[in-house]
């Protein structure tokens, strides 16, 4: 009988202004803080999963993690999928249990974003994400690319700027019942609507944080549950879905790889949107958030922003989603920002949310995406 | 630092491309197998995976697809002229394209409007734009 994957042990560091942190520390923090939480030593880890980082660079950041804690994996890889890389190497991760190549698979991801380089520097390197000859000569950033897509969204379904800054309140929220949560200042409506335009329509408080932080994960084979510390729910399907990456060669503005990504791994688990207790989805944008969860199945198209200014994607609603804060306003630190969502889904599986705990959390749905709602990965989870 | 806008450095998919563009001319490609469309220039048909793709001169009409107001440029280049107009351009031909809204009010663009492609000098590369149709 196939083995299954399951996800042991999770940990995130404090995040927002981490001073004194580099890339390796946040690293190594976060994957000691996971193998605790599993019960693990570093010794039982025998596959590496890292992704990238831009404030220290390495050519092999995944060797170079290995090298700096001293773990000689039998498989070690990086992967870069932007803001889906933590759901790609939760996915890598599970068929590598599956097929037998490892029992315990680390999946870690920090970088200290905010403190490491100056914000002109942060910003100038997301600049470079642009196609070099057809798009940044036009002075295009990624919140100018978000925008794009935000312009043609609310021109299609006739959504509002409302609708935007509903998300935003949402997230600031949520952080506020997280010990470790970048920005917890309660915002109201007005603030996000007064807040400076970035680009049009996208206002400061639509946009996700700068942050430092870190993020680990371990996913373990499933005969391997009786050694662990704590409850391991299970990956029950996964998918991914890819368009594009440049924004100008994307099939659609308002419909993305989400859709495929997501009907794979409902597929894959025999559930459905329905189904679903509390989803953790990747919110770069308020506009990020409000397309997927359209795209995604859980709202149609031009609902969703609606639904959450009746307050039903908080505690008490019919889809919590984002219980962290979110990259909004829990943090977003380079690819450990979308593994922030999977340590809150594993989190509220087990019920150990505190006070921002979904009663009876038993299925989860997580998504991230890369580049321009390019890249997409989407994962159920389940106590079984 | 620099506070030179980016000029785009040819390669061999797109040498053709930026040629004409010093004349004035914009290229798209279709596919000589499938008859597919496609922009930006490359080797290869999105479509049929066909290499036998052919140059076609645009006659450079579109209309707007979606547009922002950039407040906060990506670089020191472009903060002079922060709020600047940045779109996607459906060219009339089917292709679309990212360029700039010149010569338009930033709250004169809409989605929707009309517009011609015209030609800005980069260090004596010329790079497409776009300006309102009347």
């Amino acid at each position: 009988m196939p083995k299954h994957a399951v996800i042991s042990g999770v940990h995130n560091t404090k995040v927002g202004s981490v001073p004194d942190s580099t890339v390796m520390s946040l690293h190594s923090e976060a994957a000691f803080g996971a193998l605790a939480d599993a019960g693990l030593k570093l010794s039982d880890i025998d596959g590496v999963l890292c992704a990238y980082a831009i404030t220290e660079t390495y050519p092999m950041l995944s060797s170079a993690f290995c090298e700096y804690v001293g773990v000689a994996p039998n498989f070690n890889a990086g992967l870069h999928g932007g803001g889906a890389t933590a759901a790609m190497m939760a996915m890598q991760a599970a068929a590598l249990v599956r097929n037998g190549d490892c029992r315990h698979v680390l999946c870690v991801a920090g970088e200290n974003r905010l403190t490491g380089m100056t914000r002109d520097k942060a910003v100038a390197a997301l600049a470079e994400f642009g196609h070099p000859q057809f798009e940044q000569p036009y002075g295009v950033n990624i919140p100018a690319a978000y925008a794009l897509v935000a312009q043609r969204y609310l021109h299609e379904t006739g959504a509002t700027l409302e609708h935007l800054a509903a998300l935003a309140v949402l997230h600031r929220t949520h952080a506020a019942m997280h010990p470790d949560a970048h920005m917890t200042e309660a915002i109201t409506l007005d603030d996000v609507a007064n807040a400076r335009t970035i680009s049009d329509p996208l206002r400061l408080l639509d946009c996700c944080l700068i942050s430092d932080g870190g993020a680990a994960f371990i996913v373990s084979a499933s005969e391997t549950a009786g050694d662990m510390k704590k409850s391991s729910p299970a990956i029950l399907g996964t998918g991914q879905g890819h368009t594009h990456e440049h924004i100008l060669a994307a099939p659609s503005l308002t419909s993305f790889g989400c859709k495929m990504s997501s009907a794979t791994a409902f597929g894959k688990a025999g559930v459905t949107t329905s189904d679903i207790d509390v989803a953790e989805i990747y919110d770069s944008f308020t506009i990020t958030l409000l397309i997927e969860l359209e795209s995604i199945g859980f709202y149609e198209k031009g609902e969703a922003g609606e639904a959450a200014l009746r307050g039903e994607l908080t505690h008490g609603g019919k889809m919590p989603c984002n219980t962290h804060g979110g990259l909004l306003s829990f943090g977003h630190s380079g690819a450990a920002g979308g593994m922030f969502h999977i340590v809150e889904a594993v989190r509220q599986l087990r019920g150990e949310a505190d006070i921002r705990q979904v009663p009876d959390a038993n299925l989860a749905f997580v998504h991230g995406d890369g580049g321009i709602l390019s890249a997409h990965c989407s994962m159920i989870l389940g106590n079984t | 630092m620099t506070d030179l806008k980016p000029v785009p450095v040819p390669n061999a998919d797109t040498q053709a491309f930026w040629d004409a563009c010093n004349e004035n001319r914009l290229l798209f490609q279709t596919c000589k197998d499938c008859g597919h469309t496609q922009f930006y220039p490359r080797a290869v048909c999105v479509s049929c995976e066909s290499r036998n793709l052919k140059w076609h001169d645009s006659a450079k009409l579109g209309t707007v697809h979606s547009y922002t107001i950039v407040q906060r440029a990506p670089s020191p280049a472009f903060k002079a002229d922060a709020p600047y107009l940045l779109a996607l351009i459906d060219l009339d031909e089917g292709f679309r394209m990212m360029v700039n809204i010149l010569n338009c009010p930033t709250d004169a663009a809409s989605i929707g409007m009309k517009v011609h492609i015209v030609f800005e000098d980069r260090e004596g590369q010329k790079v497409p734009q776009a300006a309102p149709l009347n």
